[in-house]
């Protein structure tokens, strides 16, 4: 037999071996502790699959106690915040498109009237369905809400209006996703988090692979230029992007029947800023980790805010305010905004304007510091 | 530009310093190197080599001294001079997943050499790697990597050649054969600089210059050096030599003690303390010649004296 048997001796050399290895690797050794840290604050503190506060615009056109009221009682409810007061229509439409708010609650002009005659008015309330998950509590809490609100008004004469099971009715209108299908809201967003997860590791790779097996030391010895290697390890890159923007939308389009209302050319040119954003936060990575490893578990702990804390898996508006301050300098949460606003709501250049900006301040200043970062000796 | 800029030498620097922290690696360090010449930089590992190459072509930033290469201002034109540089790195430093023609060409346009297909070919063609061009660089053997690193040196037609032991791992033969080449690179005007731990290659070289600890030890040609070096060397032949290396090595004089075969090399610097020391064994069981001393003695002595002084 000539078989080796287990030896404790042995064993106990190679754990001995692994402990004095993770504690030399700084970056595991982060990663044990931070990882952990990081989930457990942002999930523990931050998600809420119950969002509430969520912003809400009224149009008043019927300017009576009643409707009053409502605003009222919704102001005071824990679902709506009231932050706008729109004037017509239009105004809401906009509102809505933009991604300013998230409810619009229109009273129509003769709203008292016809309940006074118990006519059975309709409150209109319309809701931005993209996320579907971020209306749904709020949607079933109005109903409620306003009939308990209203009935306390309808004293004296009006009592007999309590009566009837209800003075008036709430119509909902889900915008964008009627049906609350939840792939309208996951596919389109998926694009920005494979791009942010596979952008930031192509790069992130590319600097670090010719560090560890030596071609860098050549290359900086020739007159290469640090923009010229930069450049020219970003661009093959944005390609791959590319293919995998037109992969998701072909999936989109015919695996999971997503609308696709907006302009897939302005899609596709805004995302080349998301694209070369994360192309260049992996360069930077690369520029500080010290080895490939160290450069995945640096692509790693950037994703993580990413998916969590970008709308994309819970609903932004759901989260307390620190976070979605955090949420806002992350380029997917704008990317996430513009794709939705695109292929579900038809947004164009102007409604998508106001998350373009974010985004290409970030690749600005990823770009600084990757350059700033990169070095063209080996010192 | 610095002062003494002489148009013969191609590199001609001085005071060079490198500090890692608070360790000196390249300390206060002057050379000079004519144009056509094989220069060949020895020391033992770790003497700081390979740093003082790496602030040659830019690729470290001195921390201390001037002077010039290639007529170039060695610390603000390393941009210029690394176009006219050629640098083999000690580990092999070209795309292993990329093939032999693929690595040259990458190279050639990194250089913005004129008519580079043709500097490929006639690079392929020099190699003798014209069939096996499509060969990816990471599947060739040892030497033949050597040969196109060298290759992919010279596709720019360099005036200088910085070569960080070219020929660690490499057989004899193979050896031989690169050697050949870097003579008749010289002899065609190109100038090369050269580290090695190979005693039969240095005395290749046309003149030398032996660095240990950071600090330049000795220059010069071969013969010069082991003159500097002031060493008188014994050769003992005979039976029982481990028991006679045993009982001369601690005695005063004796430096080194160094088994050769079947004959032991006796060392020292001070001959007359030596002649005293080896006196009472120049007996008839053992034979004694007094011999030029090697490279490598001379070496080992520097570097045995090195230590004393600097560490």
């Amino acid at each position: 037999m000539n078989k080796i048997a287990f030896n404790f001796h042995r064993f106990l050399a190679v754990v001995i071996k692994e402990f004095i290895q993770m504690r030399r690797d700084r970056m595991t050794f982060a990663m044990m502790v931070g990882v952990p840290l990081i989930q457990l604050t942002l999930f523990g503190f931050a998600i809420n699959s119950n969002p509430k506060h969520l912003p809400t615009a009224v149009y008043a056109a019927d300017n009576s106690p009643f409707s009053r009221t409502i605003v009222w009682s919704l102001r005071n409810s824990s679902y709506f915040d009231i932050t706008r007061e729109a004037h017509s229509e239009a105004e809401i439409k906009t509102l809505l498109a933009e991604n300013k708010v998230q409810f619009a609650v229109t009273v129509p002009v003769d709203f008292s009237r016809k309940l006074l005659r118990g006519e059975k008015p309709q409150l209109l309330l319309e809701a931005d369905a993209t996320d579907p998950s971020a209306v749904g509590f709020a949607m079933s809490a109005i109903n409620t809400l306003a009939l308990t609100v209203v009935n306390r008004d309808l004293t004296g004469p009006l009592a007999k209006l309590r009566a009837s099971p209800q003075p008036f009715t709430v119509v909902t209108h889900q915008h964008y996703n009627p049906e609350s299908i939840s792939q309208y809201n996951i596919v389109p967003g998926l694009m920005g988090v494979i791009l942010t997860m596979t952008m930031v590791m192509f790069t992130g790779l590319a600097i670090t692979r010719e560090r560890e097996s030596g071609t860098m030391e050549n290359l900086l010895s020739t007159p290469v230029h640090p923009g010229e290697v930069i450049m020219g390890k970003i661009v093959p890159y944005i390609m791959v992007g590319y293919i995998q923007v037109f992969l998701i939308l072909l999936a989109a389009k015919f695996l999971f029947d997503v609308p696709i209302v907006g302009s897939v050319p302005l899609l596709l040119g805004l995302a080349f800023l998301f694209i070369v954003a994360h192309l260049t936060v992996g360069i930077t990575f690369s520029t500080i980790a010290q080895n490939q490893r160290q450069a995945m578990q640096m692509g790693m702990f950037f994703f993580l805010p990413n998916i969590l804390l970008s709308g994309y898996m819970f609903p932004f508006r759901g989260m307390p305010q620190w976070a979605q301050s955090i949420g806002e300098c992350l380029p997917l949460t704008h990317f996430l905004r513009i794709v939705r606003g695109i292929l579900l709501k038809g947004n164009g250049l102007a409604e998508c304007a106001p998350d373009l900006w974010p985004i290409a301040l970030f690749l600005a200043v990823m770009l600084t510091l990757g350059i700033t970062r990169y070095r063209q000796t080996l010192d | 530009m610095a002062k003494t800029d002489n148009p013969d030498f191609a590199i001609d620097v001085r005071g060079v310093t490198k500090k890692f922290g608070t360790r000196t690696v390249v300390n206060d360090i002057a050379m000079q190197v004519r144009s056509g010449e094989i220069y060949g930089f020895l020391g033992p590992n770790g003497s700081g080599k390979t740093t003082f190459l790496r602030m040659l072509c830019g690729l470290l930033t001195p921390d201390g001294g001037e002077g010039s290469c290639l007529g170039l201002d060695f610390r603000s034109q390393s941009a210029e001079i690394k176009k006219r540089v050629g640098y083999m790195t000690q580990k092999f430093s070209f795309y292993e997943d990329l093939s032999i023609q693929e690595n040259l060409d990458f190279i050639a346009r990194l250089y913005e050499v004129p008519q580079r297909k043709a500097a490929v070919e006639k690079s392929l063609e020099r190699l003798g790697m014209v069939e096996r061009r499509k060969q990816l660089a990471g599947s060739l053997s040892g030497g033949w990597k050597q040969r196109l690193a060298l290759a992919a040196c010279l596709i720019h037609e360099p005036q200088l050649l910085l070569l960080d032991e070219p020929t660690a791992g490499v057989d004899p033969k193979a050896r031989r054969e690169f050697w050949e080449e870097i003579h008749q690179l010289a002899a065609g005007g190109l100038t090369v600089l050269i580290t090695t731990h190979y005693m039969d290659e240095a005395s290749r070289c046309h003149r030398l210059a032996y660095i240990a600890y950071g600090n330049l030890l000795a220059r010069g040609t071969v013969d010069e050096v082991v003159k500097a070096g002031g060493l008188t060397t014994w050769e003992v032949s005979g039976d029982n030599l481990a028991a006679l290396a045993d009982k001369i090595r601690a005695l005063p004089g004796v430096e080194q003690v160094v088994a050769f075969g079947t004959t032991l090399h006796v060392s020292g610097r001070n001959a007359e303390k030596l002649r005293t020391s080896i006196a009472p064994f120049q007996t008839g069981a053992h034979r004694w010649t007094q011999i030029e001393s090697g490279l490598e003695d001379v070496f080992i002595s520097l570097m045995d004296s090195a230590k004393d002084n600097f560490s």
